[in-house]
């Protein structure tokens, strides 16, 4: 058992630049979300393709990255 | 070019797969997100989560000696086992649980370079087996502090510029602009940094692929931020397990005698009452 067809690419999601990486381990595809700075894993989910489990990450990343507040410095 | 100053602290994956079965290397995964492990690990590896094996749960705190002995001991780790460890995110809290190994005396600790990623990447092999290792009785040494920050020494550095600041969380967490990285909880009451100290980001030291970059380019890095070995460093985060990487990387990659992490971060110092903070970007006067 290996990670197989392993991807990362970057994209902005609720306006903040995310990380996606996807990979198939035997017959499940495994997606995890990243906020780029810094760096921290924000969502992951599983599915029985590569598009399923990304869009389940998406749309767990922009719940989480649509809270996130700027603050006036 | 110039090698690390201690490069036997690190392995590459290419070891790890090599040396994943022999009985005197005990590998662990610590990820920032603990289900990761349960996806496929590296074959043998066991997994220590954060949250509750390398913490303590009830006061804000590091393991204290006995709960480090038994997480040890019930790791089947032994005072001359090497202890192998990797995980996601290049290793955030892998070097979280090396800095806690150190402190407790363990004597030879190493990260995988590249962590969980690296290994996937290269499409080497997994596992889904837990392994049960025979229980050990194993005894630390007492904590050598000296490679932990307190507040008060944090309070004296900031305001004598007796140490090197260092804030390694991303520049909006640096500013203020943020109070926790896009997409976690607030925890703290307000953003900005330590006065006096300097962003330079933990990722600034890994290269694309997780691993360390050389140690010329990591000599670079800190020293156009005006940091070097001729003070004591101070390194922090939100909550201390970004900066125990970049206390690795200082510690053991560029060989600074005197480097501390400081893992009250800004979870403490952003939650004092009374502490000076400063926003925007680092003030002209930290570089001196």
């Amino acid at each position: 058992m290996q990670a197989e067809e392993f991807n990362e690419r970057k994209l902005e999601v609720a306006g903040w630049p995310v990380n996606l990486t996807s990979y198939r381990i035997g017959t499940e595809w495994h997606c995890k979300a990243d906020n780029v700075s810094p760096g921290a894993a924000i969502a992951r989910a599983g599915g029985a393709t590569r598009e399923e489990a990304e869009q389940k990450a998406l749309q767990r990343a922009e719940e989480r990255l649509s809270k996130t507040r700027r603050h006036a410095i | 070019m110039a090698e690390y100053a201690h490069p036997e602290t690190l392995v590459s994956t290419e070891w790890v797969a090599a040396h994943s079965q022999d009985p005197d290397v005990t590998i662990v995964e610590v990820d920032v997100d603990t289900k990761a492990y349960d996806e496929g690990h590296v074959p043998g590896a066991i997994a220590w989560a954060w949250t509750t094996q390398l913490a303590d749960t009830v006061r804000r705190d590091i393991l204290s000696k006995e709960q480090f002995e038994q997480l040890m001991s019930a790791s089947g780790v032994k005072p001359d086992t090497m202890l192998i460890i990797y995980g996601d995110n290049n290793n955030w809290f892998a070097a979280w649980a090396l800095w806690q190994a150190k402190i407790y005396g363990h004597m030879d600790v190493r990260l995988m370079n590249g962590g969980r990623k690296k290994w996937l990447s290269e499409g080497r092999e997994l596992s889904k087996e837990v392994p049960h290792p025979e229980p050990t009785r194993y005894r630390a040494k007492n904590a050598d502090l000296t490679l932990r920050a307190y507040l008060p020494q944090v309070q004296s550095a900031s305001s004598s510029r007796s140490a090197f600041l260092v804030d390694v969380r991303g520049p909006q967490e640096f500013t203020g602009e943020i109070l926790a990285p896009p997409g976690l909880p607030e925890t703290c009451q307000r953003g900005g940094h330590v006065p006096g100290a300097r962003n330079i980001p933990w990722s600034k030291a890994c290269n694309d692929d997780g691993t360390f970059k050389s140690a010329d380019e990591l000599k670079a890095i800190y020293g156009t931020e005006g940091v070097d070995s001729s003070k004591p460093v101070i390194a922090y985060c939100r909550i201390g397990e970004r900066s125990s990487h970049t206390w690795f990387v200082l510690k053991y990659l560029l060989g600074f005698d005197k480097v501390t992490n400081y893992d009250g971060s800004w979870t403490e110092w952003g939650n004092l009452v009374g502490a000076p903070v400063e926003r925007g970007a680092a003030a002209s006067s930290a570089k001196g």
